[in-house]
């Protein structure tokens, strides 16, 4: 392995990185604006306002950078980073078409996704508590409850793909994929899926930032860039759920003419789950707390063990 | 046996023995500063260093499927799970003026005696293994698994059945001061009460089921 061939695909993941979160987000504004019968942004740009998350950016980089006298000012000021790194080592490790096109093989692939994904909640349990704001502290301690819950039934999920798959490399999952898979593996993907919009704290599982009760929880005290790097926090692990999703139940790059369009259908697939994460937050209101709790433990637990049982015994018969 | 001829000496080390033994300094400064430092939150973050630092190491040794189960585990479980007792409890920004315990000589020679005994062990057991950097990866899932579910079964399902007894053990505890069969739902409801009205940090009525979580994903996890 020569280092321009590392190199060349750091900085494709770097790209992909930088570009995809922004265009969730505008994709977002408008989809939104679209069903509320809105036009949205429209002016940044000229072109239906395509360069408005530009613009934000530029603002959020003028702004000043305030941190609160009562905060402890270096876990304050780390966290953000600890937010979003670790999405970014994630699309490290994600396929997206046939035959290497991939940042690195990882052996043990959905461990470490999941493992490094478990750590930017850190990002938000550091911000609530070193913002010494009573707002904050509550944001972050409604994030740490339900990555506790949810981290489970995820997990379950994609085991049983890896059941499925007799492997937990995400390309070896994706090179033994059959499409009898996606009816197969149905219930583990809405768990999977429902799991990780809990994980990102999107609407309806947004109760750790509920603007309007506990005024954006964890980010509070947060202005300027920083909140900007929460932010895009945000978009980029919609884009590293919905491609998860994609390549562990939805088949990735798997589809007509995959040599060649391989990367076209792991594009197309994830932004149509990104698509349904944006329409999920425009049509359903806020779980309550005690409601999300709820959903976890006595909905998605016991889905996520009944399509474990399921594959096991799919696999059993298969093989005998 | 060839070991001799195989055996690489100390003099002449690798790139990659110099970074395991720098990663081994960090990790440990970071545990010590752990349980030196007086800022309770502080201590937990240093401890997702220490505990970040051996998943390095684990990675160096090549037994890629165990670091990133410890990170998974220990960073993004029970290092959340820690933080989250922390902050429903007391955690003040600044320093913590009861975080000292008086056992703190007691713990000290635990601590050293555990240490010696498993440096003691590892290289009395290791002593003249060494990881072939450039042949098959040792450490795979394939290889892991392979042996954990052929040599070390029963090691492995004694280990279950503890992990399920704490798990049972942290259900009959937390429903001891519950009401009747729907004490476990209800604690969990009484801590989103209370955070929803009171903001109070010192309220610990969420706790019980925090655990109870933690065991369950730990139980589940492994």
């Amino acid at each position: 392995m020569d280092v321009l061939d590392v190199g060349l695909r750091l900085l494709a993941v770097l790209a992909a990185f930088l570009v995809l979160p922004l265009l969730v987000g505008q994709t977002e504004h408008k989809v939104m604006a679209h069903m509320q019968g809105r036009v949205g942004p429209m002016y940044a740009g000229g072109f239906h306002g395509w360069a408005q998350l530009v613009a934000d950016g530029v603002k959020f980089a003028q702004k000043e950078d305030v941190v609160p006298a009562g905060a402890d000012r270096r876990v304050f000021q780390l966290a953000p980073a600890v937010a979003l790194v670790p999405y970014l080592l994630v699309l490290v490790a994600i396929p997206f078409a046939p035959g290497g096109g991939v940042g690195q093989v990882i052996d043990a692939g959905i461990f470490f996704v999941l493992a490094v994904l478990g750590v930017g909640v850190l990002g938000s349990l550091m911000g609530g508590w070193a913002s010494a704001n009573k707002f904050s502290l509550l944001g972050g301690l409604r994030t740490g409850a339900q990555l506790l819950a949810y981290e489970l039934p995820m997990l379950l999920a994609a085991a049983s793909v890896a059941m499925a798959a007799g492997t937990v490399s995400l390309t070896g999952i994706l090179g033994a994929f059959e499409w009898w898979w996606v009816p197969w593996q149905i219930i583990g993907a809405v768990v999977f899926f429902t799991a990780g919009l809990a994980e990102l704290q999107r609407p309806p599982f947004d109760a750790p930032v509920a603007d309007s009760e506990i005024i954006f929880g964890a980010y509070t005290e947060y202005t300027g860039l920083r909140f900007a790097l929460f932010l895009l926090a945000e978009y980029a692990g919609i884009v590293v759920i919905c491609a998860l999703t994609t390549v562990l139940f939805l088949g990735g790059w798997h589809g007509p003419y995959a040599e060649d369009l391989g990367w076209v259908w792991t594009l197309l697939k994830t932004a149509v789950l990104a698509f349904v994460v944006v329409w999920l937050r425009v049509t359903h209101p806020r779980l309550r707390e005690d409601q999300i709790q709820r959903v976890a433990w006595t909905a998605l637990v016991p889905l996520a063990l009944l399509q474990i049982a399921l594959t096991g015994v799919v696999k059993v018969v298969l093989q005998s | 046996m060839n070991q001799a001829a195989a055996y690489p000496g100390f003099l002449s080390p690798t790139g990659v023995e110099i970074v395991f033994v720098l990663v081994g300094i960090a990790t440990l400064a970071a545990a010590v500063i752990t349980v030196t430092t007086r800022k309770l939150v502080h201590a937990a973050l240093w401890l997702v260093v220490a505990l970040g630092g051996v998943a390095v190491e684990y990675l160096l040794l090549t037994a890629e499927f165990i670091a990133w189960v410890q990170v998974l585990i220990y960073v993004g479980s029970v290092v959340v799970l820690l933080l989250f007792g922390l902050m429903l409890t007391r955690a003040p920004i600044g320093e913590s003026p009861d975080a000292d315990s008086g056992n703190r000589w007691v713990a000290l020679a635990v601590a050293i005696a555990a240490a010696g005994t498993l440096v003691t062990l590892v290289v009395d057991a290791f002593r003249s293994t060494w990881i072939d950097l450039d042949g098959a990866v040792q450490g795979s899932t394939r290889v892991t698994g392979e042996s954990l579910f052929r040599h070390w079964v029963l090691p492995f399902e004694a280990l279950s059945v503890l992990l399920l007894a704490a798990l049972v053990g942290a259900i009959v505890l937390s429903r001891r001061n519950g009401r009747g069969p729907a004490g476990a739902e209800g604690s969990s409801r009484t801590g989103g009460t209370a955070v929803r009205s009171g903001g109070d940090p010192e309220s610990r009525t969420g706790e019980p089921s925090a655990r109870e979580h933690s065991a369950a994903d730990e139980g589940e996890a492994r």
